[in-house]
């Protein structure tokens, strides 16, 4: 559609200097002198999980983009459902741009929604995302909420090439709160972390990617003691089946 | 399907009707059978690789294409010297073909050898749309051979080659299945020490660079004239003739190291210009290379024409023999090469001067963010060619031992033009960014650059310096590409330049063709991603049309 009105565009304007041209100059319909544009959808986890509490939960971290080189819309998911409960002790959406700001960075901002069983919130978003030295993907955001409160994300991601198709990743997901939103659950100071280890195998291409992997939650300072209060544990292991997918 | 056995009856007449220099071309969707999968593509005539194109000469040709496809083509004659309007690029040449419609070219054959054809439109040129183009001269030839085959290469992906675009963009080592792995890693501590190598995955990290990337699209079957290795392309011969075997190297991405084990070849041209022969074991042809090489097998046995990929992830197999069937052996891929810190030589930001400059490849007195690269682990052997970085791990050696054809042997037959001195100097340097396989001239992608301009009349020197860690086949359209050998007038003339990472290559163009023209890395993936350039000669006898085009610069996308 874009490349349509640019196209209309670049008619629109040549229109006037036709006469001078003569009838063989060239017009560039080949799309060749637009940016690139381009699409994708991945999903880094799409699994069930087990914990050692016998809590039965399906996950999913997700992201569809589009965009050029300069700039991309990011549409960005996770979710957490407890099958038991049939609610979502989780359910993040992430509308974001994204604009390179160095060779290996990009910066990021937008909003996130979330909608989980209980309180929603809304928050504004600002990142960065990109790959660290020594291949750790990594990607680290500042939330302030729609109640004034603030918290950053910090997500990094390492993989262990057992062969080139057998891969195990490891990844660490730590929040950290700058000021208390009782209502959601959330204490000032560290709030949890999830760390995961998780061990795949390239099925098709890298489009498919089943894995089988470990997962634990924790909880932190106050955010555990409301926790605890509620009558919610603090710490979780899991055992998780699931696949990396994308296309 | 009715109309694709149509088009391809009408394919097999081709050569019948096609006298007199009137030839006729339709655009085809096509079914490629690799032997590995079948996969829809496009193709000439109903066939993908399309016919082989046999001019004169002196001739003047009228080629009709027919644009059977939903979407608009256009088809470049790969090295040919013509008027700009007649070189198929839509946007830059001319406005392309629409869907059903039908374009003639016309155009004065100018020159001899071997050369190719393909479509200049999206990726169709990767899906199958190319074909070889064979052009008698009007003299003699200063080589005598027996028989001829046309051996022309590609690299065939299952993927269609947007999706192949769409990958790389996603996850720039989609395809590379050759990373090194935890066993690797093991296996040079147990060569090199702990120590050595734990530098050296740190030196390479602390960069976000690997040493496995030599191949960015893996997963292909290699075709030898639309055959896959099992199928096997079978050229015949009788014991004691001279063959004359026309190289042509139509990938999307892939080089390949080329040897027929038990002969030697003699090249006796390189991208459709005679050089003075050179025989050797093997050599490496660039994506949109043409060797020609004449072999002369002495008895009545099955000979294999092997190409394997630069990286060794794919190969394409064919053979010569005395009659259908027969089969020689078929050797085994050879280990991947890997890049070494040499082919980082010309990062920005990095000093690695003394290491190029250092003819012993010692890397003493480098300082590189206190690493200290003397402890690295640096390909043993010491192969080199002037034409890789001092200590590059992608120098080619031949399976046997023997010859390796090199850039610097090459040495014109005769001299296309006066030697005399480029009256300027232009630096292209190669850039890219493989993270976001974004790849640029200057820094540049096509989208964001201006027309290079070029003033009729005027030899201009070209200094191509390769910043990234990939090989990049420049082809300059339109007009001929001398290599700088340092032979000063025996310089090859050449239609794509092989710029190996690290180095710097010159050639010099002198410039004798109005009009605007293409200048492109041939990796089908890197020019779509930006390195790309459009060339404008102002001046000259078609003055006119010039003058037009600097009004479509400022006023149209082109």
């Amino acid at each position: 559609m874009r490349n349509l009105t640019l196209s209309v565009f670049a008619v629109a304007l040549t229109l006037p200097s036709l006469p001078a041209l003569g009838s063989d100059m060239p017009r560039d319909d080949s799309g060749r002198k637009d940016a690139l544009t381009l699409w994708g959808v991945q999903f880094e986890e799409l699994e069930y999980r087990y914990s050692d509490d016998d809590e039965e939960v399906g996950v999913w971290n997700g992201d569809a983009f589009y965009g050029t080189d300069e700039l991309k819309f990011r549409w960005q998911s996770k979710g957490e459902y407890a099958i038991a409960e049939q609610a979502y002790e989780k359910l993040e959406n992430q509308l974001l741009l994204q604009t390179p700001v160095s060779d290996f960075f990009d910066a990021k901002a937008g909003i996130r929604i979330d909608t989980p069983e209980g309180p929603d919130r809304t928050y504004g978003v600002l990142g960065m995302t990109g790959l660290a030295p020594h291949w750790f993907e990594v990607d680290a955001s500042l939330y302030v909420s729609d109640e004034g409160d603030t918290s950053a994300e910090f997500d990094a991601e390492y993989e262990l090439l057992f062969t080139n198709h057998l891969i195990l990743s490891a990844a660490l997901d730590a929040t950290v709160a700058f000021s208390e939103d009782r209502e959601i659950g959330v204490g000032k100071g560290l709030v949890s972390t999830e760390t995961g280890l998780r061990l795949s195998y390239d099925l098709i291409d890298r489009s498919f990617s089943p894995y089988l992997g470990v997962v634990h939650e924790r909880k932190y300072g106050d955010t555990a003691d409301f926790a605890e209060a509620e009558g919610g544990g603090t710490e979780d292991w899991f055992a998780v089946i699931g696949a990396r997918v994308s296309f | 399907m009715k109309k694709a056995l149509m088009a391809g009856a009408l394919g097999l007449l081709m050569p019948v009707i096609a006298a007199a220099g009137e030839y006729n071309i339709t655009v085809d969707r096509v079914m490629i059978d690799t032997g590995d999968f079948v996969k829809e593509g496009i193709g000439y005539n109903g066939a993908s690789p399309g016919p082989v194109l046999r001019f004169k000469e002196g001739e003047t040709v009228t080629i009709n294409v027919t644009n059977n496809l939903d979407e608009p083509t256009s088809i470049h004659w790969h090295g040919l010297i013509l008027p700009y309007q007649q070189d198929g690029v839509p946007g830059i040449s001319f406005d392309g073909i629409p869907a059903g419609e039908t374009f003639t070219y016309e155009f004065p054959i100018v020159q001899s050898g071997t050369y190719w054809y393909h479509s200049h439109s999206g990726f169709q040129e990767p899906n199958g749309a190319y074909g070889a183009i064979v052009i008698e001269p009007e003299g003699r030839e200063p080589f005598r051979y027996d028989r001829e085959y046309v051996v022309q290469l590609t690299d065939k992906h299952p993927h269609d080659a947007n999706r192949v675009m769409r990958n790389l963009k996603m996850m720039p080592d989609y395809y590379n299945r050759q990373q090194q792995t935890v066993g690797d890693f093991f296996a040079d501590i147990s060569k090199h020490g702990f120590m050595t190598t734990l530098q050296d995955r740190l030196a390479w990290g602390d960069m976000r660079m690997m040493k496995a990337d030599v191949e960015d699209v893996q997963g292909f079957t290699g075709l030898i004239n639309g055959k896959g290795p099992e199928q096997n392309w079978t050229g015949l011969f009788e014991p004691g003739e001279r063959i004359r075997l026309r190289f042509i190297n139509s990938s999307a991405m892939a080089y390949f190291d080329i040897r027929i084990p038990g002969l030697e070849m003699t090249v006796v041209q390189a991208d459709g210009n005679n050089v003075q022969p050179v025989t050797v074991d093997e050599f490496r042809i660039g994506v949109a290379e043409t060797y020609d090489v004449i072999v002369r097998p002495k008895i009545a046995e099955a000979y294999t024409i092997f190409a394997e990929s630069m990286g060794r992830s794919g190969y394409a197999r064919a053979t010569l023999a005395p009659e259908e069937g027969m089969e020689g052996p078929v050797p085994e891929l050879r280990e991947a090469p890997l890049l070494t810190m040499a082919d980082m030589g010309g990062m920005p930001g990095m000093d690695h001067g003394d290491m190029t400059a250092d003819a012993s490849g010692s890397m003493e007195g480098m300082d590189h963010s206190g690493m200290d690269h003397g402890a690295m682990i640096m390909v043993e052997g010491g192969a080199s060619d002037p034409f890789y970085a001092e200590g590059s791990g992608l120098v080619p050696v031949a399976a046997n031992g023997g010859k390796f054809l090199s850039y610097a042997d090459l040495r014109a037959q005769n001299p296309l033009y006066e030697e005399r001195e480029p009256t300027r100097e232009i630096e292209l340097r190669l850039t890219g960014n493989m993270e976001r396989y974004s790849w640029s001239i200057n820094g540049v992608k096509y989208e964001d650059a201006e027309p290079l301009k070029l003033q009729y009349g005027e030899r201009v020197r070209f200094k191509f310096v390769n910043e990234t860690m990939m090989t990049h086949p420049m082809h300059l359209h339109g007009m001929w590409s001398i290599l700088d050998v340092g032979a000063g007038e025996w310089n090859p003339v050449k239609h794509v330049i092989s710029v190996q990472p690290g180095t710097t290559v010159y050639m010099e163009t002198e410039v004798d063709a109005p009009g605007q023209w293409a200048f492109h890395c041939h990796l089908s993936y890197h020019a779509a991603s930006g390195m790309f350039r459009k060339v404008v000669v102002e001046g000259g006898p078609d003055q006119g049309n010039t003058a037009g085009v600097e009004v479509a610069k400022d006023g149209g996308d082109t």
